[in-house]
């Protein structure tokens, strides 16, 4: 009884894995992959755009929560979307595997004797002249391995054809592998600095930062860098940005004597399999707020955020050491104009002829509360307006809590530090994939055959082409010429 | 000469190749429907009366894509950089492209009468890109400055014409296909191709482009890396490009290892390319994020 079930169950997992590792399988999978990574490019996606992702439930809230639970916000990182390619990959793997074994072993292997009745194979041609030493001498002459028996010679080419697929298919492996190292290794985060500030690759540098499943705050490289000028260069007329240069001073570790490099959009820094890139810029007002009495109560640079392709800028300055509580709601507008549609808004992306616009509250920020806070929104909910004002550079406006003043700005920039120490495998994947399917696309499988009349009164010859590749007919009618003289 | 200058003869240079891909149009049509007229016995056809249209046809194609060639390196000197900038740049060169795959597999093999849909896919996109694409010719963005564009986008648009190529055989095989099944060819039609040829060269153009598009999806990665920190972030382009190579690899596969030929491979070919033709217009036009470059 239990000897049965336990047959039952081998027998039938070997169904199961034999079901898996069928080519039916492997390219249902395929196509399934392909179909379920659809939705990630119709929803926003978390991994890239969590704020988009907010605004769909704010704008769906039903729908939104039941797509969520299908995870149609995760996709790429979804229970279904992983089982599809995992199932895909052992799949594959189950297939290619011990295809590699089988042709490791064909090696230097002779070609498969000669079928009995050529007659049934394609491009069946007898002739009355040529000797099979002459076939042997044309097939050395064009590289194929020949098996040569008493009355017959087989003969095979294209050897690579199986070679560069198994080598297409391993590399998409390794591809996977680059990927899974990616993701357990790797580390990602966000910070912004303004010019003239230094950042110091540690986490509480960061804004923003996500570390892999393996990976710890401790293996971050000790750099430290320093931005010391940032130049953005902009069509004189239609205001598109043309080129971003950020000088920064780079000290690897932090201490060691610093070297100046740049920066820019298409060539970050490199620190081993760390790189820095410069992701986005924006300006930070310089102000100076003081209380009734004329002490300095704020002073420094602000980082608003960009709020069109002009640098239209927006922020928040707190100040919870003033009694009351003060906050400014502010507009930063690099090159000033004004109108009745729109307001104060930017009409050039370079400080020409900048702005800031406030307006000014007063009572409780609503720091204590324990809610974290975003730095550039201030939570007027417990607060009241007293004033609004456009400050021109140097103006001071006295709010009767205190004053404020526009002393300057400097421009700020957006750093991602990746580390991926997966990516270098996912390359050499890469490389090897293509190399791999140029050779199995363009190699020609084919078999050849030549037998003698049993009488020696003539010779057969017939040929067997893998996927019905054209040329062999071409090649056979050579062969014969030859043989024919 | 001005940048200016240079636009608008690069501007001139797609009106005039306009017109000649209009005379190949109807020099094939021509050469279609006219080749069987006055033909006493049904069985044999005088080809001879309607080559010379045929023939016209060919040099008009031939005309219109060196017209074209032209219109397209003008346009890369009045920007002063390759001209694959935006969406109008993107669809100039892959007509192009797509004629050159043409005219290359004209020389190759016998398939004038392709120059049919050829000719008129050719028209369509022209007249889609001047009309509704067109943005006057400006610098690029930073993060388009790299080598990678001229690697990535060539090898995607070189691809692009070849998987549009395919899509018109494989086209041309269901419709004739439908014939065949029912009352036999059409007259106009007898002198096309085979099924069985019409069945291989599809197979062969893909088989061919496939590492290509493979390359230009990998060159694509490498270049995102240097610009936006990661090789690979599913963003909407990617993968409709990703989709793409599915249903391509699909297609080989099926072909290959399962013997699919005829009907059932041609209809999985028209579905990958038509996957490739909704990741350019749907991505660069209602799409979001990082491929958005179209200038609309």
């Amino acid at each position: 009884m239990s000897i049965s079930t336990e047959l039952d169950t081998r027998s039938s997992l070997r169904w199961l894995w034999r079901q898996l590792t069928s080519m039916r399988t492997a390219l249902i999978l395929l196509l399934l992959l392909g179909i379920a990574s659809i939705p990630g490019s119709i929803f926003p996606q978390r991994s890239q755009n969590p704020l988009k992702v907010n605004d769909y439930f704010k704008n769906y809230p039903g729908s939104a929560k039941f797509l969520d639970q299908l995870y149609m916000f995760d996709v790429y990182s979804s229970p279904w979307f992983s089982a599809i390619y995992i199932l895909l990959f052992i799949s594959l793997i189950g297939c290619v595997l011990p295809r590699t074994f089988e042709h490791l072993k064909g090696i230097g292997a002779k070609p498969p004797l000669t079928p009995k009745n050529l007659n049934r194979m394609e491009f069946h041609t007898e002739s009355n002249l040529g000797t099979l030493d002459q076939a042997e001498i044309w097939f050395k002459k064009h590289h194929f391995r020949i098996r040569r028996e008493s009355g017959s010679i087989s003969a095979e080419k294209g050897f690579m054809r199986e070679t560069g697929n198994l080598l297409f298919h391993l590399s998409l492996v390794l591809i996977l592998v680059g990927v899974g190292i990616g993701s357990l290794f790797g580390m990602k985060g966000d910070a912004i600095i303004n010019v003239g500030e230094r950042f110091i690759n540690i986490p509480t540098s960061y804004d923003v930062m996500s570390f892999g499943k393996l990976q710890t705050e401790k293996t971050l490289n000790p750099f430290a860098i320093t931005a010391t000028d940032f130049k953005a260069t902009y069509d004189l007329i239609t205001g598109a940005p043309s080129d971003y240069k950020l000088t920064v001073n780079v000290a690897d570790p932090v201490g060691s004597k610093e070297v100046s490099k740049i920066v820019r959009v298409n060539s970050p820094l490199t620190f081993g399999s760390t790189k820095v890139y410069l992701q986005a810029n924006g300006y930070s007002p310089l102000v100076t707020v003081r209380d009734k009495s004329g002490e300095v109560k704020y002073q420094g640079a602000v980082i608003f955020l960009p709020q069109d392709g002009n640098l239209t800028s927006i922020g928040a300055i707190k100040v919870p050491d003033m009694e009351p509580q003060v906050g400014l709601i502010g507009s930063f507008v690099p090159t000033f104009a004004r109108n009745s549609e729109r307001g104060a808004f930017s009409t050039y992306p370079e400080v020409l002829d900048p702005r800031l616009l406030v307006s000014i509250w007063i009572g409780d920020l609503g720091l204590d509360s324990g809610i974290p806070q975003s730095v550039y929104r201030l939570d007027t909910s417990d607060m009241e307006r007293i004033g609004l004002k456009t400050l021109k550079l140097n103006e001071t406006y006295n709010f009767g809590e205190g004053s404020i003043t526009l002393e300057g700005w400097t421009p700020w920039v957006n750093l991602q530090i990746v580390k991926d120490p997966g990516k270098i495998y996912a390359l050499l994947g890469s490389i090897l994939a293509i190399l791999g399917l140029l050779m199995s696309l363009f190699t020609r499988s084919r078999r050849i055959w030549v037998k003698e009349n049993v009488d020696k009164s003539g010779i057969e010859v017939a040929g067997l082409a893998k996927n019905s590749a054209p040329g062999l007919e071409l090649e056979i009618a050579s062969l014969v010429k030859e043989m024919r003289g | 000469m001005s940048s200016n200058d240079y636009a608008y003869l690069s501007n001139y240079g797609v009106y005039s190749a306009m017109a000649l891909f209009a005379i190949a149009f109807l020099a094939h049509a021509v050469e279609v429907a006219f080749s069987v007229k006055n033909v006493e016995e049904k069985t044999k056809f005088d080809f001879v009366r309607t080559k010379k249209s045929g023939d016209i046809g060919t040099v008009m194609m031939v005309l219109g894509f060196v017209f074209l060639f032209a219109a397209v390196i003008l346009r890369g000197v009045s920007a002063n950089r390759v001209p694959w900038g935006n969406m109008y740049e993107f669809s100039i060169t892959g007509a192009l492209a797509f004629t050159g795959a043409y005219i290359f597999v004209l020389w190759k093999y016998k398939i004038r009468w392709l120059g049919l849909p050829v000719s008129i896919a050719v028209l369509l996109t022209l007249g889609t890109a001047i009309t509704l694409f067109y943005v006057p010719s400006a610098p690029l963005v930073p993060a388009l400055k790299s080598t990678w564009l001229v690697i990535h986008v060539a090898a995607a648009i070189i691809s692009g014409g070849v998987f549009l190529l395919a899509n018109c055989i494989a086209a041309t095989y269901l419709f004739l296909d439908r014939y065949e099944s029912t009352s036999g060819r059409p007259e106009w039609a007898l002198k096309l191709p085979s099924l069985d040829v019409l069945d291989q060269l599809t197979y062969r153009l893909v088989a061919f482009v496939f590492p290509l598009w493979t390359f230009a999806v990998i060159a694509g990665a490498i270049w995102a890396e240097a610009a936006w920190g990661r090789y690979w972030g599913w963003d909407p382009k990617e993968v409709w490009a990703f989709i793409t190579w599915v249903a391509y690899a699909a297609y080989l596969h099926a072909r290959v290892t399962i013997g699919w030929r005829g009907r059932k491979a041609a209809w999985l070919c028209l579905f990958a390319g038509s996957t490739f033709l909704f990741n350019y217009v749907y991505v660069n036009i209602w799409g979001s994020g990082k491929h958005t470059y179209s200038g609309l």
